[in-house]
């Protein structure tokens, strides 16, 4: 190794497709596993997830409008721009996680394959929870699945890859967009992802990503009235209190697993379902 | 000139035995309640119908206790085909009992017979066939190959559609496995009960249905129950952020179809004769006592002046009046709490400076009737475009391109229903695609089928009834 | 007007009493199809669910009296079998000037339609009666003849004593959207009718879709027909009550557009009192009460009079009747 001296990086948000800083100009200390100091990340405001809020809404139409093929296409991208900061990810993983390199390197595979499960989704879901109803009239009746709107997701807060990604990717591939709220102890590997989100085909605004507290940023997004949904997997102990706040304005909520899952297994569409609507279109038949 | 006047031709009440009292069915009996009993009335004439029980904690209680065993006992271990059988056998006798039903739905609740009669009972049995043959292939929804019911399912209806929301909610919650604790509304009880006799004729075991009536407090029991696995609920937006709040943090698994403020787009190519019937069934059916009512017609500037004279001169052809006769098209408003409500918001809406119209014609002296309503000059800052009146009650707004239609359709915080009327196929798809809303009627409305997912997106709630995706609603991934 | 039988005449004025507005419709096929292709489509499940829910109106007691006797004083009697003979034709007008022999009060017909060259038969039998003479003609049933033959055929009813001739319409030249020409012989059909009411028979059952209808309808009440008429009882399915809506709804807006009224004649296949009850409340409610007299609607059958005469019996005896109680012709 040279001796030469490191460029570090910093840590921001992303949101509407660019990297700002905290709104609030606050940033919080982040350590590796053995609590060494690693960087200082942003740390978002309610400001910073309105903005997000903002943003991802903007971008709904336009995600929201894409054929299901582009859509996992463009998830796809993800994955490959994600296999060449591969080792980058691992690094990030394995410090903040404290794991070895080699099963690092299996959660990053893990995270980048689960984009590529995901990309195969978005033009099989209407074929599976879709269809033509057999109603007892001459009409032509069908139900189509679609994106709910604006989701907020609390990132798990322990598997700061794989479960971040395990928790996005079904979002986007849904058509909705998303504001994340990362692992508090463990928000790098969110900003990576942050940039290659950012030079994959991601529209800006599509994922808005932000560093910060859950516990502190969770109620805002919780009471948004322009919040369609919220994944409250990495709510913790204020996963109840969200819970009800959700409720102000009917949000669609995923509730928090007892405890943090094991990432690895086929999650099936379980994450998908609960930020899909469904619409049924009657129409007559008639000459 | 010779008027045509129909004579009354009212259907006969002999068909139903009102009883004095109502009890509870719990436990495959009907019991006494521990509330003060209320009495449920005949909108329409304010005759009082009968006494019905009202049930406390401890019915409740008593209901889920019945719930559960019957589902760890009998019901959950059963046959998947058997349980088929007792819905395939409720449905018959739904059928069979059809005409009872009709009656004794429009004496508690004031709609017409002719809906109770060709729309309610018919589409309440076809719901309990359609379901019965779901029993036995829960392999077949999409959850896995071994579903699960989630056990005891609390189920709390309104009073516009008392028979068919009890049908949405128990035909699949007991094809799924599960047993049900049912609270009907306060005010139209009565076909809930004679239900009850139906599933004791079926012999369906004890347990498997319970319902207990009474009012908000009884439901409220229902929905926080703490051995209550599933609560599925209809009826207001408000009442059901409040259920939301209830079941947060628990396990209960939650399905709400709340309230809508339908959209009713005419585009100036739609076949208009049609298109005028589609509106007034959109908000007239059910004296518009209707959560997909289509409330805001939203008609393309062009034809607007030929629309509006169009429908208010079908508007005069409606018939308000006495729901037991047989060509009464707008019945009574299903309580006087109800009637308030729609007079009030009416007034705002003259306040506002719309325009309102009526058709001409008496109403019955007794009872409670609102005659229906049309708005016109109404814009999308007016409280009777953006409140759902529930009442027989229409907004019109006028749009000038596609785009302005759904951009006016969807500024609403309700996303249940919508109509689009246009002979246009291409134009229908597009906007179908844009609305925001769970059901989207083309070139008609108001239509209902067990095999077609219904529910909202937005605040009008979330889940399916009907359908496949209505059975996932009852049942988790084993 | 002799120009008006002249097919490549330029610039033709629309007929007499309508507004200016029209005057441009028929001025070219091109102008034409515009016109008749710019009326709101009908949806065939809708308007066949508006019609369904007329039907299960209940019309009972005072309201079923009142509606049997204006559905007998609304038929036209027919009779129009290749083995028609004057013999028959004076049997029916007998019955249609005293449909029920045991009762003074039961109301006559409106008229008695038969073949052409019947017509003086029918006209004599029925002088002094106000029961009109309606003749078919136009090669009735099928239209296929020349013009020429068509138009003999109209004046040698009118020549026998018509007073009322139903023509066809060429369902021909109008599914192949030749719809001047089709305009052009109502035109000169009504011209040759001179002062006899037109009704023109668009056999709706040929035309097949409710889009169809209502052009036909529009066609031939811009060239002037008295009435339009649903079918010739020779083709099925002849009148249904979606196709009356369809119908109706078009002379409700024709009146709105040109303040002309234009009556409504179904025909063929209404059998039963239930069924021309329907149709009375379908008036009721579509159009109003204006067109709920023999001037501006008829029903086009030969079995529907038994059946209201039966009915009638029931409901003034409180018995069933029989076929015996109603003469035959």
């Amino acid at each position: 190794m040279s001796d030469r001296l490191q460029v570090r990086k910093t840590y921001k948000l992303y949101v509407g497709g660019k990297f700002p800083r905290s709104e609030s100009g606050r940033t919080f200390e982040v350590t590796d596993a053995r609590g060494r100091f690693v960087a200082n990340a942003a740390h978002a405001s309610r400001k910073d997830a309105r903005d997000a809020v903002v943003a991802a809404r903007g971008a709904f139409a336009g995600w929201s409008g894409t054929t299901a093929y582009n859509r996992g296409q463009v998830l796809y991208r993800v994955a490959e721009v994600m296999e060449g900061r591969a080792a980058q990810f691992a690094e990030e993983v394995a410090a903040g996680e404290g794991l070895s390199d080699g099963k690092a390197r299996a959660a990053v595979d893990a995270a980048i394959d689960r984009w590529v499960w995901y990309a195969g989704w978005t033009d099989k879901l209407a074929a599976v929870l879709g269809g033509t109803n057999p109603v007892a009239g001459p009409y032509f009746d069908f139900s189509v699945p679609e994106p709910t709107g604006v989701v907020a997701v609390l990132a798990p807060q322990r598997s700061s890859l794989l479960g971040l990604v395990s928790v996005l990717a079904p979002v986007l591939a849904t058509g909705c967009t998303a504001v994340v709220v990362s692992s508090a102890q463990r928000p790098l590997p969110a900003i990576t992802l942050s940039e290659v989100l950012a030079t994959s085909d991601i529209p800006g605004g599509v994922a808005n990503l932000l560093t910060g507290d859950a516990a502190e940023i969770g109620p805002w997004l919780a009471e948004h009235a322009d919040v369609d949904g919220i994944d409250l997997c990495g709510a913790g102990a204020t996963a109840m209190e969200l819970e009800r706040s959700a409720a102000g304005t009917l949000k669609r909520v995923l509730r928090a697993p007892a405890e943090e899952p094991d990432w690895t297994a086929d999650p099936g569409l379980s994450r998908m379902t609960p930020f899909l609507e469904t619409k049924t279109v009657w129409h007559p038949i008639g000459a | 000139m010779t008027v045509f006047e129909y004579a009354p031709a009212p259907e006969s009440r002999s068909v139903v035995t009102l009883r004095s009292r109502y009890g509870l069915f719990v436990d495959g009996e009907f019991t006494d309640g521990g509330g003060e009993p209320l009495q449920t009335v005949n909108p329409a004439t304010e005759e009082v119908l009968g006494e019905v029980a009202v049930g406390i904690d401890a019915d409740v209680d008593r209901a889920v206790r019945s719930a559960r065993r019957a589902f760890t006992r009998v019901w959950g271990p059963m046959r998947p085909a058997d349980r088929g059988k007792y819905l395939f056998r409720i449905a018959r006798l739904l059928q069979e009992r059809a005409r009872e039903f009709a009656v004794l739905e429009t004496l508690d609740n004031g709609k017409p017979i002719t809906e109770s009669r060709d729309v309610d009972v018919p589409l309440a049995a076809a719901h309990f066939f359609h379901h019965a043959g779901w029993a036995d292939k829960l392999e077949h929804v999409g959850l896995g190959a071994a579903p699960r019911p989630h056990g005891v399912a609390g189920q709390v209806i309104p009073w516009n559609f008392p028979l068919l929301m009890l049908a949405w909610k128990v035909a699949p919650a007991l094809a799924a496995g599960n047993t049900v604790v049912l609270k009907p509304a306060e005010t139209t009880p009565l076909t809930a009960l004679l239900f009850a006799e139906v599933c004791q004729q079926a012999d369906l075991p004890p347990g498997v249905v319970n319902i207990v009536t009474g009012a908000g407090d009884t439901g409220r029991a229902v929905v926080e129950h703490a051995d209550v696995d599933k609560v599925a609920f209809t009826g207001s937006t408000e009442v059901g952020k409040q259920i939301a709040r209830a079941v947060a943090g628990t396990r209960k698994v939650l399905t709400l179809e709340l309230g809508g403020k339908a959209a009713n787009i005419v585009f100036d190519d739609a076949p208009v004769d049609e298109a005028v019937e589609g509106i007034v069934r959109g908000i007239f059916f059910n004296q518009g006592h209707v959560c997909c009512a289509g409330s805001r017609l939203l008609v393309q500037e062009s034809v607007h002046d030929e629309v509006v004279a169009a429908l208010q001169r079908r508007m005069g052809t409606l018939r308000v009046g006495d729901p037991l006769d047989k060509n009464t098209d707008v019945g009574a408003i299903n309580s006087a709490e109800q009637l308030a409500r729609i007079r009030e918001l009416v007034s705002i809406g003259e306040a506002e400076g719309a325009q309102v119209w009526q058709p001409a014609g008496d109403l019955p002296e007794r009872g409670h009737w609102f005659k229906p309503t049309v708005f016109t000059d109404v814009t999308p800052a007016h409280r009777i475009a953006r409140d759902e009146v529930f009442g027989p009650v229409l907004s019109v707004l006028t749009f000038r391109t596609p785009d302005e239609a759904v951009a006016k359709a969807n500024n609403t915080t309700y996303g249940l229903s919508a109509g689009i009327w246009s002979e246009k196929g291409s134009r229908i798809l597009s906007v179908a695609n844009q609305l925001r809303a769970g059901v989207v009627w083309a070139n008609t409305f108001n239509q209902f089928d067990p095999t077609s997912p219904f529910g909202g997106y937005k605040q009008s709630g979330y889940g399916r009834e009907g359908g496949r995706l209505g059975m996932r609603a009852y049942l988790k991934e084993s | 007007m002799t120009h008006a039988l002249d097919p490549t005449a330029p610039g033709r004025p629309a007929p007499a009493g309508l507004p200016d507005a029209f005057a441009d419709v028929t001025r070219s096929d091109a102008a034409l199809r515009a016109f008749l292709h710019g009326l709101p489509g009908v949806d065939q499940v809708g308007a066949e669910a508006r019609a369904a829910q007329l039907g299960t109106r209940s019309i009972k007691t005072t309201a079923k009296a009142w509606a049997v006797d204006t559905a007998i004083s609304m038929v036209d009697l027919t009779t129009l079998e290749g083995a028609d003979t004057p013999g028959r034709v004076r049997s029916l007008a007998a019955k249609a000037r005293r449909p029920d022999p045991a009762d003074d009060s039961c109301p006559q017909v409106a008229a008695v339609c038969v073949y052409g060259d019947l017509a003086g038969v029918a006209r004599d039998a029925l002088t002094g009666t106000g029961i009109h003479t309606a003749a078919v003609a136009t090669a009735f049933p099928s239209g296929r003849a020349s013009r020429e033959v068509k138009l003999a055929d109209v004046r040698d009813a009118v020549a026998n004593g018509a007073d009322e001739i139903d023509m066809v319409i060429d369902r021909g030249a109008f599914l192949a959207g030749r719809y001047l020409d089709v305009f052009e012989e109502v035109v000169a059909v009504k011209e040759a009718c001179g002062s006899a009411h037109l009704k023109v028979i668009l056999e709706t059952g040929e035309l097949r879709t409710y889009d169809a209808v209502r052009r036909a309808s529009w066609l031939a009440m811009l060239a002037g027909g008295d009435f339009i008429k649903t079918s010739t009882g020779k083709v099925s399915p002849a009148a249904t009550l979606p196709v009356c809506l369809v119908m109706l709804e078009a002379v409700r807006d024709f009146r709105a557009a040109t303040g002309t009224q234009v009556g409504v004649k179904p025909a063929g296949g209404i059998r039963t009192t239930k069924d021309a009850v329907k149709h009375l409340v379908m008036i009721n409610e579509v159009v109003g009460p204006d067109w709920l007299t023999p001037d501006w609607f008829r029903f086009g059958a030969s079995s529907l009079l038994d059946d209201l005469l039966l009915q009638r019996q029931k409901l003034r005896t409180g018995h069933y009747s029989g076929p015996d109680h109603v003469s035959v012709v």
